[in-house]
């Protein structure tokens, strides 16, 4: 059986942000939520080869592919200016790249010594699961990989099918509640957070959940109210729970949301607070 | 030099406003030390130095005590000091003290003590029955003197590779008081040292920037279990020492050559590490036979030195630029760090000299089996558009694994030290054991030596010893004051750093002379 690509925006050999240790961060192309707080929305969609892109490149690094339906990027006359993803009409990019699973075993390979684990991040990681598995479980069944820890960071929209496929090559997954009030969370998100529940007990119940993350948006999901009531459902889980609380930041957000409000060091006391409240241990600001 | 521009030169040190009044001592010694002839070298030295391709440190004309001087602690602490009229310490004030008396009587080329030992093994057998409160207090105390009597940022102590109450309240205290004095090297040892200890150091690196990381086993292996970690990136064995360091500077020796590369690795690059070699044995005969610091000194009469355990230094640096030369040389743009062909080349520069230094003997240096130490050196601040020792030119610096994988190569050859420093940014404050990952990691690639920064912290190292940004925010405000003053006309900018304004730490390995 052919091993299946991964649409792959881009690649970090050294995270210290994306979970326990010095990580390899793999960033997936495409979501399935539409967050209006996206710090980078070109990782959204699935390039369609409209080709506008194609025809703004100011280095004439973009050419349509041979086939008609990919755009091809040459590295080497890119002039990092990002003017496609600027005019990207479909919040994609042309640089992310389908790639096979041993070039980027290779890759992790090289910087194995240097590792605590991989993480595979986005876009969303759970939208290429088949991909994920197979990383995954090369990575555990690899002689000088098996020691690296394998993590996701999901926006928990997977279905318990998926959770399944990944969860027994995945030691752990850091899951992201952008409200807990359902019609906060489609405003957020254009999607509903039911699913997102269920994955945070489901992966709690299974011991794979690392940390639950909450972006604080001034004036979104901030609400004493609402905090209360996230704090409290979550605690009913366990207080064991890892809570990271991150301040919003307008860096990278598209332009027709740059009215959001940047999240002050005095909120996210508050958000902290809140939770300390109802008994968690496991607290940290960003 | 005439007597007139002497006594000229002499007056402006007593009357410079901006030397303590130790520090003007200090210049006046070297003052004086620079009127004598420097020891007999062929006409082939002394040309080789004027064209700056072998530097002499400005240890100085005379050498009367050796560079480097690790004494032998343990056994100071065991048999006492027949000369300092001390007995052998019993409890943790009598051992602290008898380390503090024992520190002003080790010379060094700074005029201060560039090793205090590894003094968590030193200072654990009396605390046993000291309580964590109690124990900290008086090291707190220690610290503090330590960094007020010996206020040069030369100055180095040593801890690990075991975890010890010693060494983790030195952490602590390190992060509470904020000072450039004592320097800090932790040895590790993946097997012995846990996690959690380091990072404890690494914490204590994003407050102070140091300690630095050493390859314990690469260090046990070459040195054997008694070696020191001084001044900067200087690892030697204790109870012994380096009489001096002289240093090849590989870029203006392939600026000197004409013909190939392989001509350059097979004759000129000999021919200078034969010249630098020759400028070493001068060095070492005149401290050895001349002076006969090893037959005068305490240290040497009670045992805590012995002739027998030193070497000498062969310092090397401008390996970027020399291979940028020869690459050039023959129609290539490869450079070092960044081009497997380039990085080749370094290797083959650096196996080159290795090499060379274990034929040619020298005197006094059964310390490392009658050889010089190959020694990659960080720089002074007389050093213009030429690289430290054997690093990859700032700014240049590839991502941060395939930096390591260039650097790593070179590491196994220098035993007495070599540096890399590698810059982080803030995100791992919050997640150390990323940067504990990364040492361990460089380690076991074969690095020697890890030393790193964070790109906010207010300690900066120049090329091993750390200043405070903020003291230099100070100096660079006060310099401009006294600009019309002091800064005489084409004194270089990167020279005057430790000569314009009144500091209380000085660097004198950085800034051996003043003028």
């Amino acid at each position: 059986m052919s091993k299946p690509l991964g649409l792959v925006n881009r690649i970090l050999p050294f995270s210290a942000v994306d979970g326990p240790g010095n990580r390899f961060v793999i960033f997936l192309q495409g979501c399935n939520f539409n967050c209006i707080s996206c710090h980078n929305p070109q990782t959204i969609g699935i390039c369609d080869a409209c080709g506008v892109c194609v025809a703004e490149c100011p280095g004439e690094a973009l050419q349509f592919a041979e086939s008609g339906t990919a755009i091809n990027w040459d590295q080497s006359r890119c002039l990092r200016c990002d003017t496609c993803i600027k005019v990207c009409p479909a919040d994609s990019n042309p640089h992310s790249q389908w790639l096979e699973l041993e070039l980027l075993l290779e890759k992790i390979r090289r910087s194995a010594a240097f590792l605590s684990g991989v993480t595979v991040s986005g876009g969303e990681a759970t939208q290429q699961p088949e991909f994920v598995f197979e990383l995954f479980n090369s990575i555990k069944n690899d002689s000088s990989l098996k020691h690296l820890s394998t993590m996701l960071d999901t926006n928990g929209s997977a279905e318990s099918s998926t959770w399944n496929k990944i969860l027994p090559v995945t030691d752990g997954v850091m899951v992201d509640l952008k409200a807990f009030d359902d019609k906060v969370h489609q405003k957020l998100t254009g999607t509903s957070n039911v699913q997102v529940l269920q994955s945070i007990q489901y992966l709690h119940e299974v011991d794979k959940l690392f940390e639950v993350r909450l972006l604080i948006i001034p004036g979104w999901n901030d609400q004493e109210s609402m905090l209360q009531k996230t704090a409290e459902w979550l605690s009913q889980q366990s207080t064991n729970i890892s809570i990271k609380i991150l301040g919003f930041r307008q860096h990278g957000v598209r332009s027709e949301y740059s009215h959001l409000q940047q999240a002050t060091p005095e909120v996210l006391e508050k958000v902290s607070r809140t939770f300390h409240d109802f008994g968690f241990k496991r607290i940290q600001l960003v | 030099m005439s007597l007139k521009e002497t006594q000229q030169q002499t007056r402006q040190i007593i009357n410079n406003p901006h030397l303590n009044y130790r520090q003007r001592m200090y210049y006046l010694a070297a003052q004086a030390e620079s009127l004598l002839e420097p020891p007999p070298v062929s006409e082939s030295v002394k040309q080789a130095m004027e064209q700056q391709v072998i530097c002499d440190m400005r240890e100085g004309a005379a050498p009367y005590r050796p560079r480097y001087l690790l004494p032998d602690y343990p056994k100071a602490i065991q048999q006492g000091s027949k000369y300092l009229e001390l007995e052998a310490p019993q409890n943790l004030a009598e051992a602290l003290n008898f380390l503090m008396i024992l520190y002003t009587h080790t010379p060094s080329i700074t005029g201060y003590p560039v090793y205090l030992g590894d003094l968590d093994k030193l200072l654990e057998p009396f605390a046993d029955n000291v309580s964590d409160e109690d124990l900290s207090r008086q090291l707190r105390l220690f610290w503090q003197m330590i960094d007020r009597v010996l206020p040069d940022a030369f100055v180095h102590t040593n801890l690990g590779p075991e975890e010890s109450r010693i060494g983790r309240i030195i952490f602590q205290l390190e992060r509470q008081l904020n000072q450039a004095v004592p320097n800090i090297t932790l040895k590790v040892d993946p097997d012995i040292t846990p996690d959690s200890f380091l990072e404890e150091a690494v914490k204590t690196v994003f407050a102070v920037a140091k300690p630095h990381f050493v390859n314990h086993p690469m260090m046990y292996a070459d040195l054997g279990e008694n070696y020191g970690v001084v001044s900067c990136y200087n690892s030697l064995k204790a109870g012994g020492g380096s009489h001096t360091l002289v240093r090849l500077n590989l870029k203006e020796a392939v600026n000197q050559h004409q013909g190939d590369t392989s001509s350059f690795l097979n004759e000129t690059l000999e021919k200078y590490v034969r010249l630098t070699l020759e400028l070493m044995e001068a060095r070492i005969r005149y401290l050895v036979e001349e002076s006969r610091f090893f037959e005068h000194n305490f240290l040497a009469q009670e045992g805590l030195v012995s002739l027998d355990r030193f070497s000498a230094m062969f310092g090397i640096y401008g390996l970027a630029e020399a291979v940028k030369l020869l690459m050039e040389a023959q129609g290539s743009s490869a450079k070092y760090g960044h081009d497997a062909e380039a990085n080749q080349l370094s290797y083959q520069i650096t196996d080159r000299i290795a090499a060379l230094l274990k034929e040619i003997p020298l005197p006094y240096c059964e310390g490392n089996g009658g050889f010089a130490f190959l020694h990659s050196q960080s720089g002074i601040d007389l050093d213009l558009d030429v690289t430290a020792g054997t690093r990859i030119p700032i700014g240049e610096e590839p991502e941060l694994y395939e930096h390591i994988f260039a650097v790593a190569p070179h590491h196994h050859k220098f035993s007495s030290g070599v540096s890399d420093i590698f810059h982080f940014d803030d995100t791992v404050k919050r997640n150390p054991q990323a940067v504990v990952d990364v040492i361990k990691g460089g380690l076991a690639q074969g690095m020697r030596d890890f030393t790193f920064n964070l790109s906010s912290n207010d300690f900066i190292r120049i090329t091993g010893y750390l200043v405070r940004k903020s003291d230099i925010a100070q100096l660079e405000k006060e310099s401009s004051r006294y600009n019309s003053t002091v800064l005489g006309a084409g004194s270089e900018k990167n020279q005057g750093m430790t000569k314009r304004n009144l500091k209380r730490v000085m660097s004198h390995e950085q800034t051996p002379r003043l003028s």
